[in-house]
């Protein structure tokens, strides 16, 4: 059983999916489909036990081995990677059928397990299979589940939100697909270690830099990393509630882990890093997603959108901690991924229990939610506080690794801009933190009671987590920084 | 875990989350409690390194202690006892909880035996701080927290930058005397001076207190100047720059007090003027000056929140905060007059009061060491203070001119904060021994000697003659006949009159035409980002979308074809 791990990860909620259809009443549905994530979570929980002490596990599809045949591949990286999809996935089920039913129609709430499962599976495939062209199936896979998600959301203009998603989305996965049949088409393989190996021989070539290119470009497209962030921040503010929460936290880390995957164990250190000037360029788009998303984030009016312009600016963060292409660098955007998930996990579910009582989620009506829902409010304190990056949060744990890396490159302008980006979180979330607790409630304005309890676990379940793990760093630290390590030893 | 494993000011930020929660009847009985338990905490710790942590690859170490932080850690414990007695009217609960966060977090700081949890507290403390002046409700409170929270959290950074190239640097978080040569020590000491209102950011304190409620005032004046008086004594004693800092910020205190018409706004040039003594001395750095300064912090921090008191209940019970509005409130506020004056005595450093043995020490080290200009500014400037605090905010506020209001003395409980604090200024100016054994150095120093007493009776008689003669400056109906040299008399007042004009339109007309140009930018900003069809946010059709992915992959295949 323990051999066959790997591709449990995947079958578990790809079979699971399907088999929603069975059961139909959404209690029921909804329940399988929090045990069958719980199951994919546990899972994860042991590969990356057995990664962290036995090494890479290799698991070949069907007895046909590699480069023949598929082949799953978990290392440090993925397997980290794996565990943040399946604990946030878990995590938000939990509050899934409180929360949908008041947003979605009851004879679409099976459906809403089924693409909600599919997803998921979609993005374990992505992050734990070895294969190249395996990766372009899961990316459809959990992108086709994810547009029909977004376009079950009440507000009509989801449909238009998912559309665009589903365009620029479609783009993105051509892209990366063209880069994929291209490195095919020079090196008759489709196996990613295989394909390590035999991309030197002919990395001189324009196919493969047109490949490069192409399969970066879609990944940015995926990463919303500025300025191909336009789909985001509507499909994010459309969408059902719990959908954001489960995107947001989960759906940038898997671009960012196909870029970290490509770049570092498929194309190397070497070429990926000669053949563009990668890290200018991403260092400049990554301060510029910063700067400009979090001050679009500003002037929102409405948060699901502040939240969605400041996961862009997060992405930044990632990005620049990539393009400092030190280990230390690399470290610090794996930990930012980490905590990334846990701080919006955290925020986008308070926001559920928000859109529960509330109805919207316009700042203007949150006036005075702070005595009305205290809990909740507390919750998106907690969390904006981590996104600025206060002591004992992860947020801080993230800008410490990032400043960190960035003075040991000897880049002190970057550490001093970083923090500088820090400051206009606190602007915005500081005005959520305002109308919440400072502002009397709208007159004649029905007061609304505290969140359900199945809502307010997870909540705090993330929210604690952005503590625990702001202050015991072990866990996360210790992955980041091996996983990091290995990426660059192996290029090396 | 043994009693020594917990951080005193954990008693403090743990409470602040308990006291919502319990009823009205308990809740005053923890008010008072807990700063109490944290007092005992603070000295039954023996000296030494206690509480550490394992966090980001570094052990931290919570709690250090030796006499420097445990003398801190008593005065900031006093004063959130005094405060919170003083505050037990104070309805609001979310200030209270806030205030005993922020202290908790300032003998937090003061513990800190390590950059790294030196910073955890010294961020928890901005925070802390903040909602402290968020409390005191409207927009115009919103408004100032934010500008308040922006600086510190910019001060933040600068120090965390310091702090991260300090470890890179040197290898090791501990917090050790440093000299500001190198890149890290230099942003630490920034990140240090900015919570020390030092300039060019001095403006924080002076925009932000006096907008904090008639309570929170009070504490406010105690914890982040002087934690940051505290980590500049440990971490940068003797270092020259800051003799310049200290010199500048006590005559920018004293000018600005002196024009402002706002009781608690003086108050807090005022103490932006005192924190300036402290910075001087810890710049001059003997053992002498480090031992004044940590006096001379105990002792502010008392009558400083004695005068914010007193200024607090003037507040309250009349609700009006501008001189002119007030006076005459003697007759009907005799025991907040007579604490005020108890206060104004001892910021002015009389004989008998606690500012007499604490500010002397501070220029006695100029003396020793022949800083024979700053030892002449020093004094120059202990007339000033009793000039703007010691003479014009109780002369203008209970004398002068009958205002017509009849307030009674506040409640009780604030009544008894007064006469506690006022009580403990005259206790330590009458038997200064029990400070001086608690410095960190050994004391030499004798505050009664005939030279000292003559020397500041003389300087504060004359002071005193000064505010009489520059009162039509200050308040032209007032007309005060002196026996003295008329044409002198209006020489001199012209003189200073002009002079102060033009610091005074100077300075005004640089912050008008840096804030007009800010401001002009960010409502540009503002004006093109309302709503959802503007410049930055406004929603793209897929078409231009697909122009921006066109775009850069131009961009970089025209790169990866010319690299």
């Amino acid at each position: 059983m323990l051999v066959h791990l790997p591709i449990l990860q995947v079958i578990v909620p790809l079979i699971a999916a399907p088999a929603c259809l069975i059961l139909r009443r959404p209690k029921l549905v909804w329940l399988f489909a929090l045990f069958a994530s719980s199951l994919a979570f546990i899972i994860s929980i042991l590969l990356l036990q057995q990664v962290m002490t036995a090494g890479t596990i290799s698991y070949e599809l069907g007895g046909w081995s590699p480069p023949w045949g598929i082949e799953y591949r978990i290392d440090k990286l993925n397997a980290f990677i794996a565990l943040i999809i399946s604990g946030i996935s878990t995590v938000v089920l939990l509050a899934a059928q409180t929360s949908i039913e008041k947003e979605i129609p009851k004879d679409k709430q099976p459906l809403f397990y089924i693409l909600y499962l599919l997803s998921l599976s979609g993005m374990l495939g992505i992050v734990t299979t070895g294969d190249a062209f395996n990766v372009f199936v899961f990316l459809e896979i959990s992108s086709l589940s994810a547009y029909s998600l977004i376009a079950l959301g009440k507000d009509r203009r989801a449909l238009w939100a998912s559309f665009q998603y589903l365009i620029m989305g479609t783009i993105g996965a051509t892209f990366i697909l063209i880069g994929i049949g291209l490195m095919y088409q020079m090196t008759g393989t489709l196996n990613m270690a295989d394909l390590a190996v035999r991309l030197p021989e002919v990395a001189e070539t324009r196919t493969i830099t047109t490949a490069y290119v192409f399969f970066i470009v879609g990944v940015c497209l995926k990463l919303a990393l500025f300025p191909l962030h336009f789909w985001l921040p509507n499909a994010y503010a459309y969408a059902p509630s719990i959908v954001t929460a489960f995107f947001a936290a989960t759906s940038t880390k898997v671009a960012a882990y196909l870029l970290i995957r490509f770049t570092f164990s498929i194309f190397g250190i070497s070429f990926s890093f000669t053949t563009l000037p990668i890290e200018t360029m991403f260092l400049v788009m990554g301060l510029l997603g910063i700067f400009i998303a979090s001050t679009v984030a500003i002037y929102q009016d409405n948060i699901k959108h502040v939240f969605a312009y400041s996961s862009v600016a997060q992405v930044g963060y990632m990005i620049v901690g990539f393009s400092l292409s030190t280990p230390a660098g690399l470290t610090a955007m794996l930990l930012h991924m980490f905590n990334h998930a846990l701080m919006k996990g955290a925020l986008f579910m308070a926001l559920v229990a928000i859109m529960y009582r509330v109805g919207s989620s316009k700042i203007n009506d949150l006036q005075g939610l702070g005595r009305q829902m205290p809990l909740t409010v507390a919750a998106i304190v907690v969390g904006g506080l981590s996104l600025i990056g206060v002591p004992l949060t992860v947020g801080f744990v993230s800008k410490w690794y990032l400043v960190v890396a960035a003075i040991e490159k000897g880049w002190w302008w970057l550490a001093g801009l970083v923090l500088l980006g820090s400051l206009l979180a606190v602007i915005y979330v500081w005005r959520i933190v305002e109308t919440a607790y400072f502002k009397a409630p709208i007159l004649g304005q029905q007061p609304v009671k505290e969140a359900p309890m199945a809502i307010l676990v997870p909540v705090w379940l993330l929210v604690s987590a952005n503590v625990y793990f702001g202050i015991d760093t072990r866990f996360s630290v210790e992955i980041a920084a091996s996983a990091a390590k290995s990426l660059f030893g192996v290029a090396q | 875990m043994t009693m020594s494993d917990l951080p005193p000011g954990l008693v403090l930020i743990i409470g602040a989350f308990i006291l919502p929660i319990v009823g009205q009847r308990l809740r005053p009985i923890l008010t008072l409690g807990l700063p109490l338990l944290t007092l005992y905490l603070v000295w039954s710790l023996p000296n030494g390194t206690f509480s550490t942590v394992p966090m980001l690859d570094y052990n931290l170490a919570f709690i250090q202690s030796d006499s420097l932080s445990r003398l801190f850690a008593t005065v900031f414990s006093i004063m959130t006892f005094g405060g919170s007695l003083f505050a037990l009217k104070q309805k609001r609960v979310l200030e209270l909880a806030s205030v005993f966060v922020y202290a908790g977090s300032a003998i937090g700081v003061v513990f800190a035996g390590d950059l790294i949890s030196l910073f955890i507290f010294w961020e928890i403390m901005a925070v802390a701080s903040t909602l402290v002046v968020l409390s005191a409700g409207g927009k115009r409170s919103y408004q100032i927290s934010m500008r308040y929270f922006l600086i510190h959290v910019f001060g933040g950074t600068l120090l965390l930058i310091g702090i991260l190239s300090h470890i890179v640097d040197t290898g090791s978080t501990a917090f050790t005397a440093m000299a500001p040569n190198t890149f890290g020590t230099i942003f630490i000491l920034m990140g240090f001076l900015i919570n020390a209102a030092a300039p060019p950011l001095s403006a924080w304190l002076s925009d932000a207190y006096p907008e904090a409620s008639f309570s929170g005032a009070v504490f406010l004046s105690a914890f982040t100047t002087k934690a940051a008086v505290y980590v500049l004594l440990r971490g940068f004693p003797g270092s020259e720059v800051l003799i310049f800092i200290g010199v500048f910020m006590i005559f920018y205190g004293i000018i600005y007090a002196l024009l402002e018409n706002d009781m608690r706004r003086i108050l807090a040039y005022s103490i932006v003027n005192q924190v300036g003594f402290m910075v001087t001395g810890v710049g001059i750095g003997t053992e002498m000056a480090l031992n004044g300064v940590a006096a001379h912090a105990f002792t502010h921090i008392i009558y400083k929140g004695l005068l914010l008191m007193s200024a607090g209940s003037v507040l309250y019970m009349t609700g009006r905060r501008k001189c002119t509005d007030l006076g005459g409130l003697f007759q009907s506020m005799p025991l907040t007059a007579i604490c005020s004056i108890i206060g104004a005595l001892s910021i002015s450093s009389f004989p008998l009061t606690s500012g007499f043995i604490s500010k002397s020490m501070i220029s006695q080290a100029a003396a020793d060491e022949s800083l024979t200009l700053v030892w002449f500014m020093l004094m120059a400037a202990s007339a000033g203070v009793f000039l703007h605090a010691g003479i014009k905010f109780p002369w203008f506020v209970f004398f002068q001119k009958d205002s017509g209001l009849r307030p009674s003395d506040p409640p009780w409980s604030m009544r008894l904060a007064m006469i506690l604090f006022a009580s403990i200024c005259i206790g330590l100016g009458v038997w200064p021994e029990y400070l001086y054994a608690m410095l960190p150095y050994e004391v030499t120093y004798v505050p009664y000697t005939v030279t000292h007493v003559v020397q500041m009776l003389q300087l504060l008689l004359f002071s005193g003659f000064a505010f009489f003669i520059m009162l039509p400056l200050m308040k032209r109906t007032l007309t005060i006949t002196l026996d003295f040299d008329w044409t002198y008399r209006r020489f001199f007042a012209l003189l200073l009159r002009r002079m102060f004009t033009i610091i005074w339109k100077i300075d005004g007309a640089l912050r008008q035409a840096f804030l007009s140009k800010l401001d002009s930018g960010l409502s540009y900003l503002a004006r093109r980002n309302v709503g959802a069809s503007s410049l930055l946010s406004r929603d793209h059709p897929a078409g231009s979308m697909v122009i921006w992915v066109t775009v850069l992959l131009a961009i970089y295949l025209l790169m990866s074809f010319i690299g």
